[in-house]
């Protein structure tokens, strides 16, 4: 370091910062780490490849992955129609975008449980047609689109607002179709931010606890039960097994680390590709 | 055409994802009249969550926005070494499950964490008896987890856009640290900082998974959100609509949240940031 900096305070804010994230998240999750290494290696598989516990893995990272293809669809569609037109509702409807991260999971979960049952407004309507939600992996996914639709609007949005029309209007001026316009003009641009809303979602999904529990109906014969739900279930008094909590939650976290890097990787390289 | 087709995406998805929610909630909760709704959301177990409600709300506001801002000041101001990773770990907590939050703490300060002792030689040492989980500490605790990263991912942007120029001239002229924050940085940051209070406000005032871990006693550790649950797992049709009525409680000060920030954004100068 040896170099003095102009500007003061960063003995202080590192002090602070360091032990901050120490104290309060990493000395934590490094607990978890520590009680999963307490097993042996045999019990630590035997746990983690029990089918209760393998089948909400699948359920989870499953559900959140088609949670996130869809919201990343119509997140899409609802930023462009944000960005690039007028229409009554407008401010409306943009305010109202991020509902999903201020209302309470808990609220959302009963809500959403009750819209899509049987006696339900939604729920009526499906029946008929043969389709349930409530208490299957459907339900789970419609869970986790609610809460994961804000990540990719607000992703994509600013970087559609920042890109200038001009390259589409020569793209079209030069006798591209639209279909070539949206493939080779829009799309590289919008990648990185698209991954990154879907890279956001994705996690949410894989975490969820609050607003997928109700819906859910966490039958292990249906597989319905997510990871949260089971490593919950393993801290409730009665049936206290906290080896296997952890063993679980250190799963989910190294899936979790995965599917970051991966998009991350990804994004990397789609940004590579269109920097000049 | 196509215009009016995107709109009308937009509209279905808009009306059927976040609308139809909102609305069911308040058909719900009113269901049964006022006179039931009232008796529901002043219920002893409601007001008693809603107190460790904003207590834990307050806390991790607090603690949070000096973090925050610490952490955005350092990593905009200076260029150390592992940097990159600091910033990387800062915004962890997003990755992680709420429910894995909880269990953290059960795992540090619980009776059979590893911590534990330690907790109980500083109580005895002080001759208090402070519980770290099951406890409205723990509670609070748990809040902070996982609304961590949400002042310093608002603030770091936008210092980083405004770059260190004006303090650098500050410090020059002579000017201390904490007067330079005062008078030159906050000036330039305060809509971000709103910002991030509210989201980070908005999130403590719901979390849900994180703090069921590590939350027991009805009554006396539980919050609004785990209050509810309480309500609609009890499973007959008063306690639901009591749960509902409680939720409205949630759904108004998450509306309340919305126009905040909305009239925070545009009043700042960079209106149509986000």
């Amino acid at each position: 370091m040896g170099k003095k900096h102009v500007i003061p305070g960063f003995g202080m804010t590192l002090g602070t910062t360091v032990s901050f994230l120490c104290l309060l998240i990493l000395i934590p999750l490094a607990s978890i780490l520590a009680r999963s290494f307490q097993m042996s290696a045999q019990e630590f598989m035997a746990l983690i490849t029990r089918p209760n516990v393998a089948q909400a893995f699948r359920t989870s990272i499953g559900c959140s992955l088609i949670a996130a293809l869809i919201n990343t669809g119509f997140g899409f569609i609802l930023a462009w129609t944000l960005v690039k037109y007028e229409f009554p509702g407008k401010a409306l409807m943009d305010g109202m975008i991020e509902l999903p991260l201020a209302m309470p999971t808990a609220v959302a979960g009963i809500t959403l449980t009750k819209l899509y049952s049987d006696q339900g407004m939604f729920g009526k309507a499906l029946g008929r047609l043969g389709i349930k939600v409530s208490y299957t992996r459907l339900g789970i996914i419609v869970a986790m689109v609610f809460v994961g639709i804000p990540f990719v609007v607000r992703s994509v949005q600013p970087v559609l607002e920042k890109l200038s029309p001009c390259y589409e209007e020569a793209a079209a001026m030069l006798g591209a179709s639209k279909l070539y316009i949206v493939r080779r003009v829009l799309l590289p641009e919008l990648l990185p931010a698209l991954l990154t809303g879907f890279g956001l979602a994705l996690s949410r999904g894989i975490g969820e606890y609050g607003s997928v529990i109700y819906i859910s109906g966490n039958s292990a014969k249906e597989g319905t039960q997510v990871v949260s739900y089971v490593i919950m279930q393993k801290l409730n008094a009665g049936n206290v097994d906290y080896e296997g909590a952890a063993a679980i939650a250190l799963v989910l976290l190294l899936v979790s680390f995965f599917m970051l890097l991966v998009i991350n990787l990804l994004q990397r390289f789609t940004s590579q590709r269109t920097k000049f | 055409m196509k215009r009016k087709i995107l709109i009308g995406i937009s509209f279905l998805f808009f009306i059927w994802m976040l609308v139809c929610p909102l609305i069911e909630v308040l058909y719900r909760s009113l269901k049964d009249g006022l006179a039931v709704y009232l008796k529901a959301v002043t219920a002893p177990n409601t007001l008693s969550a809603l107190r460790v409600t904003l207590i834990a709300v307050v806390f991790a506001v607090a603690v949070n926005t000096f973090f925050g801002i610490c952490a955005a000041w350092l990593l905009t101001k200076f260029e150390f070494r592992g940097k990159h990773v600091l910033a990387t770990l800062i915004d962890l907590p997003f990755s992680v499950s709420p429910v894995i939050a909880g269990l953290s703490y059960i795992m540090t300060f619980g009776r059979m964490g590893w911590a534990a002792p330690l907790v109980k030689w500083v109580n005895e040492a002080l001759g208090t008896d402070i519980a770290l989980v099951f406890s409205v500490p723990g509670v609070v605790l748990a809040t902070i987890f996982v609304t961590f990263p949400f002042v310093s991912r608002e603030l770091i942007p936008v210092m980083n856009m405004q770059g260190s120029g004006e303090e650098e001239a500050a410090a020059m002229l002579g000017a201390g640290g904490f007067t330079i924050f005062r008078r030159v940085t906050l000036p330039n940051i305060r809509f971000a900082l709103l910002y991030g209070m509210i989201l980070c406000g908005a999130r403590a005032f719901g979390e849900f998974g994180a703090v069921y871990a590590v939350s027991r006693a009805r009554g006396r550790t539980f919050t609004l959100p785990l209050e509810i649950d309480a309500l609609y797992m009890a499973g007959s049709a008063d306690s639901i609509t009591q749960a509902f009525a409680v939720s409205s409680l949630l759904v108004l000060a998450a509306l309340a949240m919305l126009v905040l920030k909305h009239i925070v954004l545009r009043k700042s100068p960079a209106g149509n940031k986000k």
